[in-house]
């Protein structure tokens, strides 16, 4: 009994190793044109384009798009998909920006006819978050785009897996660099409307140098690829300004008693302290940085993670005084306060919880306009979206003025228009004062 | 038997209402409800809010079986189901009172109290949510009045039709890899499923569910009875033959999103089966097992990485490497904490779990591991002049490290090592006055189980592409150990199913993601209260839990372990 | 396998460890000096060295009370309550959420600061007893015979499932814990400079600490208690109750994290629904360290833990060059544990229980 299953299995690696060989030959995009084509030839990509074709639609329309078409049927709806963080600790990040979604889904009803529905995946703020929501994307055919991710490392595997099968992501809040950099981890279907970490901390490092006028500047991370990634730019921003750098620091994103931290940071006198880290360890480091001796004239700031009425909640009175960093809302465009903001508190009963709600609105929408610049529209109906066509339509977006300022793709998917502001908080409220374009706004 | 015990029926009413309350008051209903089941005729969160009413009637009217038309327990599943909705029903009070409620209880918003009113407005809502509650209550207890017969067919069909409806993603993706997508789409909208196919699904399963009832069982039965042993054994090969072709073009039946969660579930199969050594085999409690994951991940992604940081060697050299490390870091910190037992065991290398944790993303490490900033392009393995990059491959891949794994384990197990690590895990200074070399024995179950979690993170982080320090969370540790404890812990058959149940069912289930550890807390205590020894337990440890019991166990399963245990190694 | 051979194996497995010992106690010694002789890093002053030890002494008070929850219960049931980091969140959240943000908004807690605390101490020590009795009864309980490992994962579910359950509640959000104006500001006393909520938990888990030893050794619950850890089975025959010890026991230790909680609040003036998770494992190693299952141990290795981490990083790591030396600070705790635990593996004080029941 015991031999037998013993053969059993050894027979069963051999046949194993044969067809994982095999597998990869019947694989190949040579043998386009079936459903199972639709699916996997796309994923193959990596070494060259797929040439699968799908079979040419019932009317006269036929695909000849380089990476294959989506075909919606009358009537039915056209998918787009999300993935951004909608668990774990940065839930609010991702939640925010899936609203700013649903609200521009929202206000345009039908697109060439065709209502649009939002499949909404998760990130996990994890590399293998944005690979198994990648792979889930991938595997309908019917999705046209996909907004998303929340977080820098869930973008790395999945603009990877999203690009190789074809598809296209718009990110409206990853800023690494190396996202959009051809040396490291760009990939053609990938695009974002979010601005680039070197962007903001410099921004931040002007304001502190030039317009403050300080001269020492400590910077604090949290672990965190975003934080970290704009603690240092920041860091070596002031520095190559001329300033001085106190301390660069870090704490887990998890810590409960940061004043040793604090502590440790006063001794050096810094006289400006920038925190670029999430809930809860930004209110928890505001809060206690008022009672530790040393840095009671230090100017604290912080960044976008926590620019947020939430963050204002959670710090009564310690947070006055303090400057947030953060993509310029206050931009001449007045739908953002007059149509945007009523309608995001009437879907969700609640203030936004972060900014990045503006990102994943202008990326829908210019993922949105892009299907119907390129879509082959049938007689009954039947649309026709090429994916090649609608990376390329993307990519040409140019001067689409949307509500985080007038956009504009580079050739590596930047699509932002790069405009920081720094808030002030006074009396409790956000008052913008400086920004990289205009300088001081008072 | 007659009697009705009211006191049971209006507690097991205020019971679930309560737990519909708490679902309601959490958001748990609101968000459920804009999952459908069945289009336009159930949501998830109608189940959700029904569900308790029908099953609070049916086991408040009583046990007994074939009851006749009776007035007393009709009543009493119309109380039990009455008293569900009363809760539910003085939340949609107080919420009416209660103006600023949604500033202390965020998820009771004006939407939830439409659903639990059906838009009715207070009054006549909540009147109607009661109606409804105790008519289903009513019903749930009418399922007594149903012949056996019919009833467990009509039971099983019903919550098959339910299950298929909520795992619509699974039948939506095999049907896409063969079915053309106008017919697909007849079946399946963009969630759940559409109403023929629960007709479908129902009538289906009923039809089988009847058949076996009135004859397949019986007909079984007798066919077991006359089965000979060279039958029996036939038997088993053609079912071994059948799944392992099964394993084998399951990739092409799956389709893609499904056979990336398949290789999620081999990676968590890879580690649990490691630490099913380490803990079920050995009883060594390690809750810092992610350690070696990351250790494996890291190595394999410096060494094959084209990035930066990396050396661009080649995979297939790299990932011995890997597993080599993470080996040798097993026995490195296996030797101080080894003579540590039970629970000092258990934080000391907890201890070390989070030491890593930490340390991968810090600041000190990061001129060489890339810090928060991880490690870009791993490098991918190949064979031949294929290059494995899709979930297809990677499932191959898997499939043979999970079955060499397992291979390894049970001849482990039932070998010299087995048996001392079993020796150590009963009394550990008895296995000492034996003779067994205590922490040459521990180092040894250390140092595979270390082995398998190396080989499972150096297989991750190529599959990923990227490795990223947030992947090593104390979190993978914990559900590692959930799985083998869930599964039936030392049982290798247990410990496959558990990483099926624990790591497949979630990622199928990824819109829930904001409910998905609240779902999976809920999971593990209502798993271990029903089954302790676990879901398929080993013979062993399924005759320990049930010593006490009157039955005594069956031949067959007081034999087979003893046969299998005192073979001569091969 | 002989005699001779086994010794050469203890032999070798002693000379790691001796290696292991002193490689850790010579790298501390080296972060040491050269912080404190050679300037490395950050210079600092006494003030700041008394600041690192206060708040870390405090941080510890907290770690202390909620280790007790820890201890009791392993000292009674040899199990770890995963979920008792949760019965400290629970009662933190609720008294937030429910008693104390509105006190504060009707200016009340202002007027009567004292009352106020109160008010929202037993707020908190009730909710948190509730979560830990339910938790008791439902996961716990019908598990007492199963193998250890059982009720060790339906903790781990309890945990989860609290979590979860106050986050549906009350939301993700950061909430702010209001604190009286008359605990904001500093106090000198015997010469040194305290944050004034700083001392208050300081002296409150001291209190309390001394209290919870009295009640377990003096009163007839406490010796029930008591009784029941030592043997259940010769117990229920004395005549005691052995699942209502049990359920006092689970009890008490809620209590201790409901105040820990409210002073949590006191201190970093905020709660989350998340906040349980780190404190609670931390809680737990502190228990380790005293000494699983003595009340004085976990007290002891709730202020060792709590100092170590404070003062470790400056100090050594920082001594050491290690940049980013806060974030390292869990090292220098669980590295001290090892340390410990390999000198002496039944905790600084504990008795040698592990052994003779584990």
């Amino acid at each position: 009994m015991k031999r037998l299953s013993l053969l059993a299995l050894l027979v069963l690696v051999l046949a194993l190793a044969l067809v994982a060989c095999g597998g990869g030959t019947t694989e190949t995009p040579a043998e386009g044109g079936e459903e199972v084509a639709a699916t996997e030839a796309p994923a193959e990509a990596t070494e060259a384009p797929a040439e699968a074709t799908e079979p040419a639609a019932e009317g006269s329309m036929e695909c000849t798009d380089a990476l294959g078409c989506v075909e919606v049927a009358p009537g039915d709806p056209i998918l787009i998909a999300s993935a951004l963080v909608i668990s774990g600790p940065n839930i609010e990040l991702g939640t925010d920006s899936q609203r700013g979604v649903e609200i521009a889904i929202a206000m345009r009803p039908e697109v060439l006819g065709h209502p649009v529905e939002l499949q909404a995946e998760d990130d996990g703020c994890s590399a293998e978050g944005g690979q198994a929501a990648g792979q889930k994307i991938v595997s309908n055919p019917q999705i046209v785009g996909v907004i998303g991710t929340s977080c820098s490392g869930a973008g790395v595997p999945m603009a990877a897996i999203i690009s190789d099968a074809g598809y296209l992501m718009i990110s409206p809040s990853n800023t690494s660099p190396a996202l959009t950099d051809p040396e490291q981890a760009w990939k053609p279907g990938y695009f974002r409307t979010a601005h680039n970490d070197l962007i903001q901390g410099a921004a931040m490092a002007t304001f502190a140098y030039e317009q403050l006028g300080l001269t020492k500047a400590a910077a604090i991370h949290d672990g965190d690829p975003y934080t970290e990634g704009l603690a240092s730019a920041f860091y070596d921003a002031f520095q190559a300004l001329g300033g001085e750098g106190v301390g660069f620091e870090a704490e887990a994103a998890d810590a409960t008693n940061v004043e040793p931290l604090l502590t440790s940071i006063a001794a050096a006198e810094p006289q400006f302290l920038f925190y670029p880290v999430f809930q809860p360890l930004a209110p928890l480091l505001t809060n206690t940085a008022k009672t530790v001796p040393g840095l009671e004239t230090t100017i604290l700031a912080a960044a976008d993670g926590v620019f947020s009425p939430s963050f204002l909640e959670a710090t009564p009175g310690t947070s006055e005084g303090m400057y947030l960093s953060g993509p310029d809302l206050s931009f001449a465009n007045t739908m953002y306060q007059d149509e945007f903001i009523p309608m995001y508190q009437e879907m969700f009963g609640s203030e936004p919880t972060n900014v990045y709600h503006a990102h994943a609105f202008d990326a829908t929408n210019i993922l949105l306009n892009a299907v119907e610049s390129v879509a082959q529209q049938g007689a009954d109906g039947t649309l026709l979206i090429g994916r090649q066509a609608l990376r390329d339509a993307v990519a040409a977006t140019s001067g689409y003025v949307g509500l985080t300022g007038t956009l504009t793709c580079s050739e590596f998917g930047d699509c932002a228009d790069a405009k920081i502001a720094v808030s002030h908080v006074e009396n409790g409220e956000f008052v913008p004062v400086w920004n990289n374009k205009d300088g001081s706004l008072q | 038997m007659n009697a009705i015990d009211w006191r049971r029926a209006i507690r097991i009413g205020l019971v679930l209402g309560v737990a519909v309350l708490i679902a309601s008051v959490i958001g748990m209903v609101q968000t459920f409800d804009e999952r459908d089941m069945i289009e336009d005729i159930l949501t998830l969160g109608q189940l959700l809010l029904f569900a308790p009413a029908v099953y609070a009637g049916y086991s408040a009217a009583g046990k007994s079986e074939e009851r006749r038309v009776a007035a007393p327990p009709l009543l009493a599943g119309l109380l039990a189901g009455l008293l569900t909705g009363v809760p539910a029903v003085l939340l949609v009070g107080l919420a009416g009172w209660w103006t600023t409620i949604r500033d202390y209880f965020v998820n009771v918003s004006p939407q939830l109290i439409d659903i639990l009113t059906f838009g009715r407005g207070a009054l006549q809502g909540s009147l109607m949510l009661l109606a409804v509650m105790a008519v289903l209550g009513l019903i749930g207890a009418a399922i007594h009045l149903i012949p056996a017969r019919v009833r467990r067919p009509l039971v099983n069909a019903t919550l098959i039709t339910l299950i298929f409806s909520l795992f619509s993603d699974v039948p939506l993706n095999i049907a896409n890899q063969f079915l053309p997508r106008d017919i697909v789409r007849r079946f399946f909208p963009t969630k759940g499923v559409t109403q023929l196919a629960a007709v479908i699904v129902f009538a289906l399963s009923l039809a089988i569910a009847l058949w076996w009832e009135f004859s397949g069982r019986t007909r079984r039965q007798q066919r077991m009875a006359t089965i000979t042993a060279e039958q029996r054994r036939r038997n088993s090969l053609i079912v071994l033959a059948v799944s392992a072709v099964l394993l084998l073009v399951l990739p092409s039946i799956l389709g893609t999103f499904l056979t990336n969660v398949m290789t999620q579930v081999g990676t968590f199969i890879l580690m649990a089966l490691g630490l099913n050594i380490v803990v079920g085999f050995a009883g060594l409690l390690d809750l810092g097992y992610v350690a070696f994951f990351a250790v494996g991940a890291y190595v394999t992604a410096l060494l094959t990485s084209t990035g930066d940081l990396g050396l661009g060697i080649n995979f297939w050299i790299a990932m011995p490497i890997g597993v080599l490390a993470a080996v040798f870091f097993g026995i490195f910190l296996g030797i101080p904490v080894l003579r540590l037992r039970g629970d000092y065991l258990a934080i000391v290398t907890l201890g070390f779990g989070e030491i890593i944790r930490v340390l991968v993303r810090s600041d000190l490490l990061k001129p060489i591991i890339g810090g928060a900033q991880g490690i870009l392009d791993v490098g991918r393995p190949s064979i031949g002049p294929l290059t494995l990059v899709t979930p297809q491959h990677y499932y191959y891949l898997l499939l043979a490290a999970c079955l060499l794994a397992l291979f390894v384990s049970w001849r482990l197990r039932d070998g010299r090592a087995g048996r001392q690590w079993m020796a150590v895990r009963e009394d550990e200074d008895v296995a000492e006055a034996v003779g067994i070399n205590l922490v040459g024995t521990k180092l040894l179950a250390f140092a595979i189980g270390a082995g398998f979690a190396g080989l499972s993170g150096a297989i991750f982080g190529s599959r990923v592409g990227s490795v990223f320090p947030n992947s090593f969370e104390l979190l993978i540790s914990i559900n590692v150990l959930a799985i083998i404890i869930v599964g039936g812990v030392g049982s290798l058959p247990g410990v496959i199913l558990g990483a099926f149940v624990l790591v497949g069912l979630p990622e199928l289930l990824r819109e829930f993601v904001e409910f998905r550890l609240l779902i999976y807390g809920i999971l593990l205590i209502v798993m271990m209260l029903v089954r302790p020894e676990g879901l398929w337990p080993s013979a062993v440890r399924r005759r320990e839990m049930h010593a006490d019991e009157e039955s005594p166990p069956s031949v067959a399963e007081l034999e087979a372990p003893r046969h299998e245990a005192t073979q001569p190694m091969v | 396998m002989t005699l001779s051979q086994r010794l050469r194996d203890i032999d070798w497995i002693d000379v790691w460890l001796w290696i292991f010992r002193i490689l850790i106690i010579v790298g501390v010694v080296i972060g040491i000096v050269r912080k404190l002789f050679f300037g490395a890093g950050t210079a600092y002053g006494v003030d700041d060295w008394l600041d690192f030890f206060i708040s870390g002494l405090s941080q510890g008070g907290l770690y202390a009370l909620i280790a007790l929850g820890y201890t009791m219960v392993y000292g009674v049931l040899f199990m770890i309550n995963f979920a008792h980091g949760e019965f400290f969140m629970s009662g933190g959240m609720a008294a937030t959420y429910l008693v104390a943000s509105t006190l504060a908004a009707t200016g009340f807690m202002n007027e009567q600061p004292i009352i106020y605390l109160v008010l929202v101490m037993v707020f908190s020590v009730l909710t948190s007893m509730s979560v830990s009795l339910l938790t008791e009864r439902i996961a716990y309980r019908p598990l007492r015979r199963a193998p250890r490992l059982v009720p060790l994962i339906t903790a781990i579910g309890a945990s989860f499932f609290w979590q979860y359950i106050f986050r549906g509640f009350f939301g993700s959000a950061v909430k702010a814990f209001p604190v009286p104006t008359i605990l904001e500001g500093r106090v000198n006393v015997l010469g040194l400079d305290f944050l004034k909520v700083r001392l208050m938990v300081i002296i409150v888990s001291i209190v309390a600490l001394i209290a919870l030893y009295l009640f377990v050794q003096k009163t007839k619950t406490g010796k029930s208690i008591r009784a029941v850890a030592e043997d259940k089975d010769v117990a229920a025959l004395m005549g005691i109750d052995v699942d209502r010890a049990i359920a006092t026991t689970f009890a008490v230790g809620a209590m201790m994290a409901g105040i820990a909680a409210v002073l949590w609040g006191l201190v970093f003036k905020q709660v989350i629904f998340s906040m349980g998770f780190v404190p609670g494992i931390k809680a737990f190693t502190a228990a380790v360290l005293g000494g699983i299952g003595s009340i004085p141990g976990a007290a002891l290795g709730g202020f060792f833990l709590g100092v170590i981490e404070a003062v470790g990083p400056p100090l050594i790591l920082e001594g050491l060059g290690a940049p980013g030396a806060h974030q390292l600070k869990d090292v220098t705790a669980f590295l001290l544990l090892v340390l410990v635990l390999i000198f002496r593996p039944q905790g600084i004080i504990g008795e040698r229980l592990a052994e003779k029941k584990a």
